[in-house]
């Protein structure tokens, strides 16, 4: 058995890998979850042989919530102990055609926060018990204001962060760390070709953003911390003004 | 499996020397299913790796160029064969890094690190080992590609052998290749024992590549392109052998495998064009041979400073300014090389085209089928883009081929379809097996259209 674990959910995903990495570098035992079994299999191989720590993988589909009890039990009895918990689980989806296609749109939602609720229930209530860990969870920006261009996916990731504020504040007691991570515009498959995008941060340099902030024991970040302020403005439009303009 | 779909942008391309520019559709996968999916359109495509090629080998004007900068994964490794299998995109700075500390280097390695394991395959790369371990071809043991039918494949000496021959230094165009597999070397320290000699002309720097390479494991040689009469190809030869821990001074044997990664720098904009030219390249080399000791040196080398000069200036392609420069290389067969090389040399010096780099090197056998290294000498000159270059340049082609020579495809970008046909004699094969991969030549790049690598 394992020393501490650490698991990370939507490991394909260039962030997850990069945190992965980040945290195989620390020493951590990892168990890496996604939807793609022979994707993840490959990203654990890497981690195995570049930085020689334990790597399990194992399937995690997001909106299959009944699957997801046994998912989790599965995990912790890898570890002597389980550390973390990080989600950086979520697609962007097709806004456009969720605007007319309802399955579309609950799909969005469900990789964005149904699914990660239902996953991040069973291990709020393991941690709790434990008294010690810390969870880390990425929303973005787009759930800070409601914009046409993005408005189903940026209100799952809304709701998301208001999910994780109610966790951090039940689980503060038992000396759990919620992380809210909010990321710009991150140089990831769900933003390369955009046009418009500016000051694009590498998958790398969140992950070391979400190392530090994690050891600084931060409530919520934005990433790169910029994103804080240009946030701050937006929010604070009146809604005469923010609804009249093409975003 | 779900097949994800993968966003295409139009976007500029250009190869490491920066004279072409190109548009076409960019894809960047990060998992290998979306790789045969760029394949399900209509539009041809090619892959580029960390575009370190010098002219148009990695561009695809208006088809699909697939960057497979993070199909990075490693995914075994034998420490009992020192066999490694890895996706395409691994760097040799990654390969390196993960790797040296272990004490294992790549059995081949190109003279730069921004190198993908798929580049080195598809261009078949060499070292400055060529003359004892070959091309990259020869530490490859098999590869997985996706063909046109969006089909993955293994191939092997074994295996499907005319798919591996043709791939290697294929120039991408027989599939874009996912895995390879391939020999790393055990090594005994991170160090290299290195000698530098200094030869006063061409003929002094063969015959000294004759003495000394049956000792060194690595050679190559720095050549003035300038120098005239009887300073013609006057070289500083550098050789070396991977150091023993005996050899190491007592602090370096504390950490014998220490590999720490060296700052490098990065040019913020383009030189001045023309700040290379005649003039400041001829006072560099006068500076350059000059400061090398008449008798031989000894000193033991970090594998960055001997292997990799150039990575230490992170786009050092910048210093040519904004029309770009173009890299000549060719080898010519070993017995006629020093008169061939003579006669190049002195063409270069009448007609005042002056390298700033030029780069001499024996090569041994032969491999793939494209593949650019056979034996006899080989040499590299970088040359700044002016008004007459090419038509320069055509005339180095007919001097290569009257003396049975080729010029390597990763570099150019110039070339005739005539011309490269009488310097690579088994291209009819290579096209035989393409055609059968690749009936629909859905696999082309400006070079393979511009030197018409196709039956259609």
């Amino acid at each position: 058995m394992n020393r501490k674990g650490i698991l990370i959910l939507g490991a394909t995903s260039s962030i997850g890998r990069s945190l992965a990495q980040k945290f195989a570098r620390q020493g951590f035992s990892l168990h890496l979850a996604a939807r793609d079994i022979f994707e993840v299999e490959r990203v654990a191989k890497d981690l195995t042989l570049r930085d020689r720590v334990p790597v399990s993988w194992s399937l995690f589909e997001c909106s299959n919530y009944q699957t997801h009890g046994e998912f989790f039990l599965n995990v912790i009895n890898k570890f002597e102990e389980l550390t973390g918990v990080v989600v950086c689980l979520g697609e962007l989806g097709d806004h456009h055609q969720a605007q007319t296609d309802f399955q579309q749109t609950l799909a969005i939602i469900n990789s964005n926060y149904t699914g990660v609720v239902s996953i991040l229930t069973h291990a709020a209530n393991y941690l709790e018990k434990q008294e010690r860990g810390f969870i880390i969870g990425l929303s973005s920006v787009a759930g800070d204001r409601g914009r046409q261009s993005n408005y189903i996916y940026g209100s799952a990731k809304g709701a998301l962060h208001l999910f994780l504020q109610g966790l951090r504040n039940r689980l503060s007691p038992f000396n759990i760390q919620v992380l809210t991570v909010k990321p710009g515009f991150v140089d990831t498959k769900m933003t390369f070709g955009k046009p418009g995008l500016f000051l694009v941060a590498s998958p790398e340099r969140v992950a070391e953003a979400i190392i530090t902030a994690l050891q600084q024991q931060k409530n919520i970040v934005y990433i790169p911390q910029f994103w804080f302020w240009i946030m701050l403005i937006i929010r604070s439009l009146p809604e005469t003004l923010f609804k009249q303009l093409k975003l | 499996m779900n097949i994800p779909s993968l966003p295409a942008v139009k976007l500029p391309l250009s190869g490491w020397g920066r004279c072409e520019c190109v548009e076409s559709y960019v894809h960047r996968p990060e998992k290998v299913a979306a790789v045969s999916w760029v394949l399900k359109g209509d539009r041809s495509a090619i892959a580029r790796g960390l575009g370190r090629s010098y002219g148009d080998a990695a561009l695809n004007a208006s088809g699909s160029t697939v960057l497979m900068e993070r199909l990075n994964r490693m995914l075994a490794f034998n420490p009992q064969t020192g066999i490694l299998r890895c996706e395409a995109g691994v760097t040799f700075k990654e390969i390196l890094e993960v790797f040296v500390p272990r004490g294992w280097f790549p059995g081949v390695t190109p003279g730069t690190k921004f190198v993908t394991v798929g580049g080195a395959v598809a261009c078949d790369v060499h070292g400055k080992n060529h003359h004892r371990d070959r091309a990259f071809s020869n530490v490859v043991r098999s590869l997985k590609l996706i063909l046109a039918t969006g089909e993955l494949v293994e191939t092997s000496r074994e295996q499907n052998p005319d798919l591996f021959w043709a791939t290697l230094g294929g120039m991408g165009l027989t599939g874009i290749i996912i895995e390879v597999e391939f020999a790393l070397r055990r090594i005994e320290t991170a160090y290299i024992n290195s000698c530098t000699l200094k030869a006063k002309n061409l003929q002094q720097a063969l015959e000294l590549f004759d003495e000394y390479e049956p000792n060194y494991h690595y050679s190559v040689a720095w050549i003035d392109c300038l120098a005239k009469g009887d300073a013609l190809g006057r070289s500083i030869l550098m050789l070396g052998n991977h150091a023993t821990l005996s050899e190491l001074d007592p602090q370096q044997r504390t950490n014998p495998f220490d590999y720490q990664l060296k700052r490098s720098f990065n040019l913020p904009c383009n030189a001045p064009a023309g700040l290379l030219n005649r003039m400041t390249i001829a006072a560099f080399n006068e500076f350059y041979y000059r400061s090398k000791s008449a008798v031989k040196e000894k000193a033991i080398a970090d594998i960055d400073t001997f292997f990799y000069p150039l990575d230490s200036l992170g786009n050092w392609n910048r210093l040519y300014g904004k029309p770009g420069f173009v890299q000549y290389q060719c080898v010519f067969p070993a017995r006629v090389s020093s008169q061939a090389l003579t006669e190049l040399l002195k063409l270069c010096g009448q007609e005042g085209w002056g390298s700033f780099l030029g780069v001499l090197k024996r090569f041994g056998p032969e491999d793939g089928l494209l593949s650019f290294p056979f034996p006899g000498y080989t040499l590299a000159l970088d040359i700044a883009v002016k008004p007459g270059l090419y038509a320069f340049l055509d005339r180095l082609d007919r001097l290569v081929i009257n003396y049975g020579g080729r010029v390597y495809l990763a570099k150019d970008i110039r070339l005739t379809p005539e011309s490269f046909r009488k310097m690579y004699p088994r291209f009819p094969q290579w096209l035989e097996i393409k055609s059968r991969v690749d009936p629909n030549n859905r696999f082309t790049s400006v070079l393979s259209q511009r030197l018409q690598l196709s039956s259609r």
